[in-house]
Parts: structure tokens; sequence; C-alpha cells
């Protein structure tokens, strides 16, 4: 019994920190509404700040605490308020996280360009020093950093539940939580109150990164991802509480931490088990936790009784080109299709051909985005992890069973498509919101646990993946392979827009608009996004086979859960929703790549950081911004022509009046808002009802 | 079926079940197209539903009245399996439907509204029809979508346009539905139902946010889908006018209990509705 003490002790304060990060989640969560992935980020740059001025700048450790945590955190949080959150208050809980997507991204690229990148060499700590061994409990020695945490952690719940409780700005904002409407007609500056829980919330995070500094000598300030890693715990403890309740969250993190430490002790040390359950464990009771928590079902419904009041969502710019644009684009396409592929061929450089064919292969995974994302509306954050199981079935086909590696690239997309649909099929009553945890969740546990396998992601050496061989064609040569790739491309865009100009891309985009209509037409949603997930995962999994056979040797870290974060981002970025913004997308990635190696290693971050920001328009445009920007050009040249060729007939004519029906340059959604007057009677509405063009610059 | 005595041994909650005072008295007839037994629901303690019992015939106009929060968007949406209710049971062409999730209610004929507008922003009017036409064919293969057999056909075209010629959106076809008004989008919703060609047409409050001569022309328009294609029709609505041109019986809901059922112009001189609207000194 003691020995279980033993191993169950050191658990708390480790529990604590999660625990810190779910109380700071759930916090954001309840006032605001955004579920921050971000959190983790806040977490990095508290500590990195701490660390730089601690152990740099030499400054006491209660000055680089002062401005790290209690300065710059709720700083950080304030403008976060300001300039992320006031503008997609009303945005759906989807938008939001990518915004959040967006912001974790962005933040930790940020900092080593800002200050530039270092290493570490002492470890920062705050109040008590975690190398003196203050006392033992049992045999179990406590030192500084566990006795600070767990008093930190506990003095901050216990204190927020009290204020919660008994004060009046607690007051006020459980009035904002329950409705932030009701709570603004009371007279509550509700506003504010969101930005004092950004506030207090980002002050929780950069407490946690300061705290999490000694805690565990794995943390690496230089290094954000493994903050996020720990975010993780952080939503496991925060779905455990219902996304609502601070004190279960405590208990939840810390129990946790302890049952971490339990399963060291009972799982033999080096084995499959230890190695594979442990760093997955806050996976699996993520899982569990969000199947099984009932009150998480709902979360992306909003109980507010004054939602409706909410002006809705920005529509989607539509623009309906001008049939003369048609023939020139359709020409334009196939010149530059044509361009493309003689250059390759020719006089491109060699060391450029091979990014050229990555975008081309990117493009084709992130079609994948496009199925998942754009036409379902679905936001996963697995991508990285179906491409991996394409790669890796596709390398292990070859080198074990000496299988062409196109068949094994086929392979691996069904095998993909197969995982696709358990995982959809595990998620198939809940979405928004909990099916993007769960997707990530499952790419954690791909990382960490699935591609570490030698059968799998041939463990750290990793894996060959061959070039495929046809005839006497060899794909060794990068353009020879860029030939094929834009060949696979070719025929899985023409897949993409065969299902989404069929039934099926029509019933996604119904269940985009509205499950509820959608379900009352007799569409059956469970069945739509089962087979709209499966595709994606096989296409993405195709896709991954492709990258691992133009890269080679390949390993777990190409399939990064962070590349599934950055991929999405950087699809939505461009345009999530057509097939253009996908290869758009994938050859930009690339090429930006490409670029940025010609540029000094500090600023590498930038495209991240770039694509970052563009997902933060995600709310207002969720068509990208690229799509955005054509949409209005599209409509401008059309206003052009429109223009033109009134003027020509009012030359040809003259005293006449000018042609009777407009060719319809644009339908902008933007008088949509219901209540709105209507115009027209009802059995013969008169053609002038029907919206004038001209509605962008409104 | 006797009118309250279902025949089925599966009947769920059989032994709870109590014959609705309104049923007690009324002579066995066919099988009701739908059936409410009892419905009951609460949502947070709160009862929005009790003993709620309905029943339209084959064929039928049935109007929904009642005060703002009686629950009539409750009901509907225990009809067509939003809600699970707590107690008591629904009824389609003579079978139990309880459990039934919504599309596959859709898919044996019963075809709805919203109070609270539920379109696709994104999509043409033509578009909105076309996926209840299809949905009706119960198409949707993947298969014929890849070999490109999913454009939209000249017969699909001219149902979808005499639909629209109905509800009188013909020249809105192309338009996207992000940038109608409200009323429009009310007749989107409605032309989208009447695509499926259900056998019971659910209407909730299908005439706010239209003029005076809209909701004469809509209620012309219900009159004839009832006539011509024998469509029944449960329809919630506050404009009484327009609730005694379509139905031919009405119910009142108050409280989330029914108080009143009959001829419209009877249920509405019972001293019971004219408190529920009035308040308890009429």
């Amino acid at each position: 019994m003691s020995s279980l003490l033993d191993y169950a002790i050191p658990g708390v304060p480790y529990g604590c920190e999660f625990a810190l990060l779910a109380v700071g989640l759930v916090l954001t969560f309840r006032a605001t509404g955004v579920f921050n992935l971000a959190f983790g980020a806040q977490a990095f740059v508290s500590a990195f700040v701490f660390d730089l001025l601690d152990e740099y700048a030499h400054w006491p450790q209660w000055a680089a605490f002062a401005v790290a945590v209690l300065v710059l955190a709720p700083g950080l949080g304030l403008a976060l308020d300001h300039f992320l959150c006031r503008p997609i208050r009303t945005a759906s809980t989807t938008a939001k996280v990518v915004s959040s997507l967006g912001l974790l991204i962005a933040i930790p690229q940020s900092i080593p360009i800002i200050f530039g990148g270092r290493t570490r060499h002492r470890i920062g700590y705050l109040w008590l020093n975690p190398n003196i061994v203050y006392f033992h409990i049992g045999s179990t020695p406590v030192n500084g950093a566990d006795i600070s945490t767990t008093v930190v952690t506990l003095g901050v719940v216990l204190g927020l539940m009290a204020m919660f409780r008994w004060t009046s700005a607690g007051l006020t904002m459980r009035a904002v939580v329950e409705s932030r409407r009701l709570a603004s007609l009371e007279g509550v500056n509700a506003g504010r109150v969101a930005a004092g829980a950004w506030a207090l919330s980002s002050l929780l995070a950069g407490l946690a990164g300061v705290m999490l500094l000694p805690q565990s000598n794995s943390i690496d300030p230089t290094n954000p991802l493994e903050f996020t890693t720990l975010l993780v715990a952080g939503i496991t403890a925060a779905a455990m509480a219902g996304m609502s309740s601070l004190p279960v969250a405590l208990v939840g993190g810390i129990g946790l931490g302890v049952l971490e430490n339990l399963l060291v002790k009972f799982l033999p040390p080096g084995g499959v088990l230890a190695q594979g359950l442990l760093p997955s464990l806050p996976f699996i009771v993520l899982v569990g936790v969000l199947l099984a928590n009932p009150r998480l079902r709902h979360l992306d419904q909003s109980s507010d009784p004054l939602a409706s009041v909410d002006p809705p969502p920005p529509p989607r710019a539509i623009a309906i080109r001008d049939k003369r644009l048609e023939l020139p684009m359709k020409w334009g396409f196939r010149l530059l299709v044509i361009a493309f592929v003689v250059s390759c061929l020719t006089w491109v450089p060699g060391n450029w051909v091979f990014p050229l064919g990555q975008g081309l292969v990117f493009s084709v995974i992130f079609l994948s985005i496009t199925l998942i994302t754009g036409m379902s509306g679905q936001l996963s954050l697995c991508q990285a992890s179906f491409a991996g199981i394409g790669a890796f079935t596709a390398g292990q086909l070859a080198l074990h069973m000496g299988l062409p590696v196109l068949l094994g690239a086929v392979v691996g997309a069904v095998l993909a498509a197969v995982v696709g649909v358990v995982l959809a099929l595990l998620v198939i009553r809940v979405s928004g919101l909990l099916l993007t945890l769960v997707t990530l969740a499952f790419a954690l546990f791909a990382d960490n646990v699935l591609f570490q396998f030698s059968w799998t992601g041939g463990g750290v050496a990793g894996l060959v993946v061959p070039r495929p061989a046809m005839g006497s064609v060899n794909f060794n040569n990068d353009r020879a392979f860029v030939m094929l790739a834009l060949v696979v491309l070719a025929l899985c865009m023409g897949v993409v827009v065969l299902i989404q100009r069929g039934t099926v891309g029509r019933y996604l985009a119904a269940m985009r608009g509205s499950p509820t209509a959608a379900a009352s037409l007799g569409i059956n949603l469970s069945w739509s996004k089962v087979t709209v997930f499966a595709l994606s995962a096989g296409m993405a999994g195709l896709g991954g086979a492709l990258y691992g056979s133009i890269e080679g040797p390949i390993s777990s870290t190409d399939f990064n859960y962070v590349l599934s974060l950055v991929w999405v981002v950087v699809v939505i970025t461009t345009g999530a929703q057509t097939v253009e913004g996908a290869v758009q997308a994938g050859m930009a990635f690339a090429v930006f790549a490409q670029v940025l190696t010609y540029l000094p290693q500090r600023v590498a971050g930038i495209e991240f950081i770039m694509f970052a920001v563009g997902a933060l328009t995600y709310a207002a445009h969720p068509e990208g911004i690229v799509e955005y920007q054509r949409s209005i050009w599209m409509a401008r040249v059309g206003r052009w022509l429109e223009a033109w060729d009134e003027r020509r007939s009012r030359m040809a004519r003259s005293g006449m009046p000018p042609g009777s029906a407009a060719t319809g340059a644009v339908a902008g959604g933007v008088g949509g808002a219901p209540g709105s007057a209507v115009p027209g009677a009802l059995p013969a509405s008169a053609p002038g009802s029907a919206p004038a063009g001209g509605a962008y610059h409104a | 079926m006797p009118d309250g005595a279902p025949a089925h041994g599966a009947f769920p909650a059989a032994g709870r079940r109590s014959v609705s005072r309104y049923h007690a008295g009324r002579p066995a007839s066919g099988s009701p197209l739908l059936e409410a037994r009892s419905v009951s629901i609460e949502f947070g303690g709160i009862r929005a539903l009790s003993d709620v019992s309905v029943r339209v015939e084959v064929g039928e106009a049935v109007g929904i009245v009642g005060p703002n929060g009686a629950g009539k968007t409750t009901l509907f949406n225990c009809l067509c399996g939003q809600y699970c209710p707590a107690r008591g049971s629904v009824w389609f062409d003579g079978k139990p439907i309880d459990g039934l999730p919504s599309y596959r209610r859709a898919r044996l004929g019963i075809a709805r509204t919203f109070q609270r507008v539920e379109v696709f922003p994104e999509m043409t009017v033509l578009d909105h029809l076309l996926v209840a036409e299809r949905a009706r064919r119960g198409d949707g293969r993947l298969w014929k979508d890849l070999l490109n057999m999913s454009r939209v056909r000249r017969d699909e075209l001219d149902r979808i346009e005499a639909v629209l010629g109905l509800v009188g959106l013909a020249d809105m076809a192309a338009t996207p539905v992000g940038a109608l008004s409200l009323g429009h989008c009310r007749l989107v919703e409605l032309g989208r139902a009447l695509c499926l060609e259900p056998r019971l047409l659910m209407a909730d409050e299908p005439s706010s946010g239209l003029d005076t001569g809209e909701t004469a022309a809509l209620a012309d328009l219900f009159r004839r889908v009832q006539q011509e294609k024998g469509m029944a029709i449960l329809l919630v609505e506050h404009d009484l006018d327009m609730v005694a041109r379509v139905v031919d019986r009405a119910m009142v809901l108050d409280f989330g209990e029914l108080v009143a059922e009959g001829r419209l112009d009877e249920v509405m001189a019972d001293p019971l509705v004219r408190r529920a609207y009035l308040g308890r000194a009429g």
C-alpha cells in the first residue's frame, strides 16, 4: 500500500498542472464560447519570457514572474479578446475553434522571430527550489516544485470558486455565461466581462506555463509542442468536468496525473504496453470521456434563450460569373496546366522540381480537407495521421511483400478509409466540437503511439517508401514523378468535383447549412458523415503514400499531429470549399517552404504564421480569403463587362433604353437578414424583386 | 385499427396510457394518418406538453392554435422526431414511429417547415428543391456521382419548376437563399417540403414574415395541395384568418395542454380558449 502511495503522490503535482490548464479552458469556454486550443501556446509564451528574463537578463525571479505572468499573460488575453474574439462572438463553435487553431500555430512560431532561437542552460523556477527536498510523505521525497505547484493550483482553483460564488464580479460573469444578451439587457457590460475572463484565463495559462518549467525536465521553453501535448491532458480534465465545473476539472486533472504515475508502476518498464499505453493514456481517457459524458453532446448548441436575436452569420459571397468569362477562364486554365507540364519537363531547375512535386502531393492531401471541412463542415484534425497510415502501409508492403508502391498506395488509402470509418462511427452521434476533439486525440495517439512501432512507422529510424516504377518509366526522376503526381491529382480533383456537383455533395451542403432541415427531408446524416469521412481519409491516405514516395525516407515526425493542424489552417486560408482552393494551398505550402530556404533560419516560421493569420478570418469568410478575393474580382470584371455592354448598346441605339435583363453579375447575399421587408407579392413576384447585383460594396 | 385501442401488441406505453377525453366518444373510423397519443415532454422540470393527443385523418387539414409558449412547436418536434417524448407515442399510417429518427419519418411521408427558418444559405432556391426531390426518390448513391450520373435531369427540373410556380418563386430559382427575405425563405421551405410529396405536410407558422396578400395566397396554396394532391395538413399558425381559410378542424393548446378541439369558430368561442388567449378575466 505504501508503495502504491509512493507512486501516487508524485502524480499529484503533475496532475495539478493538468488541472490548471483545464480550469483555464473551462473558464474561457464558459465565458466566451471559444474552445481555446491556443491555451498551450499562451502558456508557452509566458514560460518562454519568464525563462528569458530569468536566465538571460538575470532579473530576479519575482520581477520575471511579474512581467511574464502578471503583465504579459493578461495583456495577451486582452489583446486576443479585442482583436480576435469580439469580431467572432456570434460565430459558430467551429469557426471559433479554427481561430484558436490559427493562434495555436501563429503564437509559438512568432516567438523565435521576435526573440531569436536559443537554448536553455539552467532550469528557472518560481518560489521554492525544485532541487531541494523539503520533506517526505511516506518514503516519497517532496521537492520545492511539487509544493509550489500543488499549493498554487489549489489556491487558484479555490480562489476562483470563491470569486464565482461570493463576489459581484463572479455573479456578473455567471450571468454572462448563462446569456450574454440577457445580461447586457440587465445593464452588464458583457464585453468587459468577457475581456476579464480572457485576461483571467490567460493569466492561468501563464501561471501554468511557468509552473511547468521545473516540473518536468522534458519541458523545453524553446519547444512549444510540448506545451500543446500537455494541453491534451488539460482538455481531458476539462471534458471530464463537462466544460463547466471547476472543482471537477481540478479533481479530474489530479486524477489523471495520479493514474499516469500508477501505470508507470504497474506496467512492465520498457515493454510495449508501457511504451504504447502511457503516452496514449490522455487520449484514451479523452475519447472515453467525450463519448461517455452526455453533457458534452450539446456543447455546440447555445443554451442562451436569446440566441435567436443575433444577426445571422455573414453569408458567403456568391458570384454568378458572367457567361463570357467562362470561355477565357477555361482556356486560361488549360494553358496554365500545359505551361506547368512543359516547364516542369524542361527549364525548371532541379531543386525546384522537387517542391513542385511536393506541392502536387500536398494538393492531393489537401483535397481530403476540402471533402471533410469544405463540403461537410466538419473539422478534422487528424488528416496527417490518415496520410501517415497510407504512407507507412505503402512502405511496409513494398518492403516486406515487394508490392508495387502504387498498389500499396491504394491499399494504404483503403486502410486509412477503414480507420476513418471506425473513427466516424465512434463519433456518429456527436458533431462539431466533439468530433474535432476526438480527431485531435486520434492524431496525438497516432503520432505518439501508433506510428512508433517498427511494423508501422519503422520506429525512430523510419522507413523508406520507394518511388514507383512502371515498365520503362523510372519515377526516381523528379520530373517524371511530377507528371505522375499531376495525373493522380487530376483524378482526385475529378472525384471531388463530381461529388460536389452530385447528389451527395448537395446533401452535404444541405447538412452544412442546417442539419435539422436536411434530416427533415429524409437525408440520413449519419450515413453522409461516414461516407465523407471515409472518402476524405482515403484521399489523405493516397496523398500520404505519394508523399512518402516523393520523400523516400519517412518517419513518424513527417506525419506529426501538428502538421494536421497546420494543413487544416492552410487549406482554410486559401479556400476549403473549392478544388482550386486545395490546389492553391498545396502549391503555396510547398513553394513558400522552398522560398524560405533562401531566407535566414530565424524567419522560418513566417510561412506558418501567414497561413495561421489567414485562418483567423475564417469566421468572417468561411470560403477562405483567396476564394473571397477571387469572387470579388470575378464580380468586378462582370460589372465592367456589363457597363461596357450598356455603353455600347446605348451608343448603338442612342435614345433607346439599355438592354432589359442584367446578365447577372453578382448575387451577393447581403440583404438576407431575417425580418427585412418582403419585396413582391406571393403569387407572381415582379422580376424587380429579385436581388439586384452590386451587393459587395454594401 | 379502432380508435384509441391498437391491436398491435408492440404498443410501448400501453400500461400507462389513458384515453384522451377528446377521443373517448369518437366513433371508430379508418386508421388515422397521424396519431399522437398522450404525448408528454419535460424540459428541466417544466412540462412543455402534458398528455397531448392529436389525430389527423388522411387528407384532412388540422390547425393548432394557442398563445405563445403553448407548446405548438414542441409538439411538432415530437411528431417529427426532433424530440423524444418522455411519455406517449406517435403513430403514422397505423404503425408506431416512436424512436424513428427524423429522416426516417420524413421518408414515411411527413414533411415540415420550421418556425425558425432552417434553410441552406449557400444553396440556390432550385438546389433546395432538388435536394428534396432527390431525397424523396431515395437518391444519393456515391457511385452515381462518381460516374457523373447525377446531373439535373429534365423531368426533375419540370417537377421542381411546377412546385416553384406553386409557391410563387419561379423567378428566383437561381437566387442563393442567403439573399432572400424571411418571408421568401419560408416559401422556399414550403416548396422544399412539397417536393417531398408528403402525405402529411406540417407547417409551423408559415405566414409570419408575409403581408396580408401573400398570406391569403398562401392559404389558397394549402387548400389547393390538400384538395389536388390529397395531402393532410397540420398547421401551426397565429393568423386566425389564415387558419380559418385552411383547416377543417382546429385544436387549441395552452401551457402544454390541449384545451379544446373542434371547428375553429366553435373552439374560439369556448370559454377555456378565450381565457387562454385573453387572460383569466375574459
